[in-house]
């Protein structure tokens, strides 16, 4: 019996072995991956902790993170306050406005029933193809025609209408994969429409909404072409294209830049930490019941 | 409590009509059993009853009131589904008080009802958790708590333990029946399987093809089935069947056996008969029995109980069960000799004709 065994014994330790093997190759390139990713990110607050010459003279060595010169003078001395908020109310809005229109839009295109449905879905789809940097000259008149030009209101309309499309399909998608037993349990339950969207539908699509949130919010505070064609007056920019004025034409304050930089990655750094465990279970949602 | 009154129902989706006229009269407090195979429309008739699908023509009342036109919550029914359709993002409690919340029902008399429902229903200690920490027959029972804190009407099941396990589908099933009987509620309960609807019904209603093909007791169902189909359906084991024509003795088979008639029919046209015979109505006889069909054993089926036995004879496969144990061998020759009251007979439409 010990014979007979032997050889499938082996070869069930040689297979664990292996598995075992590509998971030590795997961690190890991940953890390669990291310092790759993080790299750029610890130069960027270190720096932010140096004035311009210790940059130069030093550029990787620990800061003394007591030196917060920097940030006083970003926050005290430009109008780095004013971006950033520009930049919240900007991001914060255009994200609630997808997250509304596009969960609407999405249910109904999941849910009811019509012939224009799949014509609704493919327009919108047809957004996603769409590159709307190409369209900045006629976006630009269409802004200017509805007085909308150099306020924060042309990015936000702007950015809203860029993440709808794919906002709808990623809720369209979700929407459509629960069951609809649910609501017919709510109809008979005695719930309005609205009310199953809000009570039943809403707490549900959770994951999803994140997913559209997030992917949606990074490109939006990133983004520095709207803001650069559409704005104007200091009061209305927004943090990317407020950076830029750090950097002068014959001398920059690196220090102040990095400082900038470093209060205007925060927020939306802490936004992807905080809903990863959201952002991840959207993404393998369906893939265990 | 209301009775239930089904007038002339059609429905079609686009050109295909899946229900195709049906007339159903339920009494007050009965428990009435839609059953058939899939694809027949009884879901679609729940569905339509429940007022979740639309009435392409015909007219459902409850009670006094006619409800083609009303929304399903002011209906005054509760229903509980296949899926169970628990909200997941709720708790027990949550589930079942949501539609007392969404009627206005005071918080205090909410949870006195949640509680009152837990209690008869046992789920009083899982009221905290929520659907996905339960087993399946606890979420079938929230399932029916929530309908119940409802005090409906009438109660729609759609196919509710179909996805429960064989024993514990036995163990439920007796506890809706004793649920019924303790609120005697006007209860419409789909199935597609007919020992469920068999051992639970007051009523039957035999669907298929969106036809009613008979209504009736379950017993009265399987002594007197109306045509092939009810006859095929209704028992397990189904119904034998073996075709024949009527001659001076009684139903010859093309074997040239011919089995004895307790009455004679009278006949129009031709003399072509279907002879139907449950398999516990068969019993086993030595080759060559004056009335008996000559049969092959093909497969054995010992249960305890009772033995089956598939033989193979010249008008196809015929299903028996036995009482007592034999020991037969398959190929070995026997003879199968139905009760003669026992025999059903249909004409070539399929449709029953009166034996006896």
């Amino acid at each position: 019996m010990t014979i007979a065994f032997a050889p499938s014994t082996v070869a069930a330790r040689s297979s664990e072995t292996r598995a075992m093997s590509f998971a030590f190759l795997a961690q190890i390139i991940l953890i390669l991956n990291s310092f790759v990713m993080l790299y750029p990110v610890v130069v960027m607050v270190f720096s932010a902790f140096k004035s311009t010459g210790e940059i130069f003279e030093h550029p990787f060595a620990l800061p003394d993170f007591t030196q917060v010169q920097n940030f006083a003078r970003v926050l005290g001395e430009t109008s780095m306050p004013t971006y950033f908020l520009n930049s919240i109310v900007v991001t914060g809005v255009s994200i609630l406005l997808i997250l509304l229109l596009g969960t609407m839009a999405g249910y109904a295109v999941a849910r009811y029933e019509s012939r224009t449905n799949t014509v609704v879905l493919l327009f919108f789809l047809a957004g996603l193809m769409l590159p709307l940097k190409l369209a900045v000259i006629p976006l630009f008149i269409l802004l200017r025609d509805l007085s909308l030009l150099d306020s924060r209101w042309s990015l936000i309309v702007t950015y809203t209408a860029i993440g709808l499309p794919s906002a709808v399909f990623i809720m369209a998608g979700f929407l459509r994969s629960l069951p609809s037993e649910l609501e017919d349990a709510a109809r008979i339950d005695g719930a309005s429409e609205p009310r199953i969207m809000w009570s039943v539908m809403l707490p549900l699509a959770r994951p999803p909404m994140a997913i559209a949130a997030i992917q949606n919010a990074v490109p939006i505070w990133n983004d520095f072409f709207f803001p650069l064609v559409f704005i104007q007056t200091d009061s209305a920019k927004t943090l990317p294209q407020g950076l830029t004025t750090f950097m002068g034409e014959y001398t920059t304050d690196w220090g102040m830049l990095f400082a900038g930089l470093t209060i205007a990655a925060a927020p939306i750094t802490l936004l992807y930490i905080a809903l990863s465990r959201q952002f991840i279970q959207g993404m393998t949602a369906g893939a265990v019941k | 409590m209301a009775n239930v009154s089904i007038r002339d129902i059609k429905k079609s989706f686009g050109p295909v009509s899946i229900i195709k006229g049906v007339d159903v009269d339920i009494e007050d407090g009965e428990f009435v059993i839609l059953v058939g195979p899939s694809g027949c429309g009884k879901s679609t008739l729940l569905r339509m009853i429940a007022g979740l699908e639309d009435i392409t023509s015909g007219e459902i009342r409850i009670g006094p009131r006619v409800v083609n036109d009303v929304p399903p919550k002011d209906r005054d029914i509760a229903m509980v589904f296949q899926s169970y359709a628990l909200y997941p993002h709720m708790t027990v409690a949550e589930n079942m008080a949501f539609s007392l919340k969404l009627k206005g029902v005071p918080q205090a008399e909410q949870k006195k009802r949640v509680s009152d429902a837990a209690t008869s229903l046992g789920l009083t200690p899982l009221l905290d958790r929520y659907p996905r920490q339960l087993s399946g027959g606890q979420r079938q029972r929230v399932a029916m708590g929530r309908a119940i804190v409802r005090d409906p009407q009438v109660f729609l099941f759609d196919e509710p333990l179909s996805n429960l396990d064989a024993k514990l589908r036995v163990a439920m099933r007796a506890e809706i029946k004793e649920l019924h009987q303790r609120l005697k509620t006007t209860t419409i309960y789909v199935t597609h399987d007919q020992i469920e609807a068999m051992t639970m019904a007051d009523k039957i209603v035999v669907m298929h093809d969106g036809v009613v093909e008979q209504i009736g007791a379950p017993l009265e169902l399987y002594d007197r089935p109306a045509n092939r189909f009810v006859a095929g359906f209704i028992g397990s084991p189904s119904m034998n069947f073996i075709d024949g024509h009527l001659d001076a003795g009684g139903l010859a088979l093309p074997s040239g056996t011919v089995l004895p008639l307790q009455v004679r029919p009278a006949l129009s046209s031709d003399n072509k008969l279907t002879y139907g015979i449950r398999p516990e109505h068969l019993e086993l006889a030595a080759p060559g029995t004056a009335g008996a069909i000559p049969a092959t054993v093909s497969v054995v089926e010992p249960t305890g109980a009772d033995t089956t036995l598939i033989a193979k004879t010249e008008g196809g496969s015929v299903t028996a069960v036995l009482r007592e144990r034999f020991h037969l061998k398959p190929g070995e020759a026997v003879a199968l000799k139905p009760a003669i009251h026992k025999a059903h007979l249909f004409d070539s439409a399929g449709i029953r004709v009166s034996s006896n």
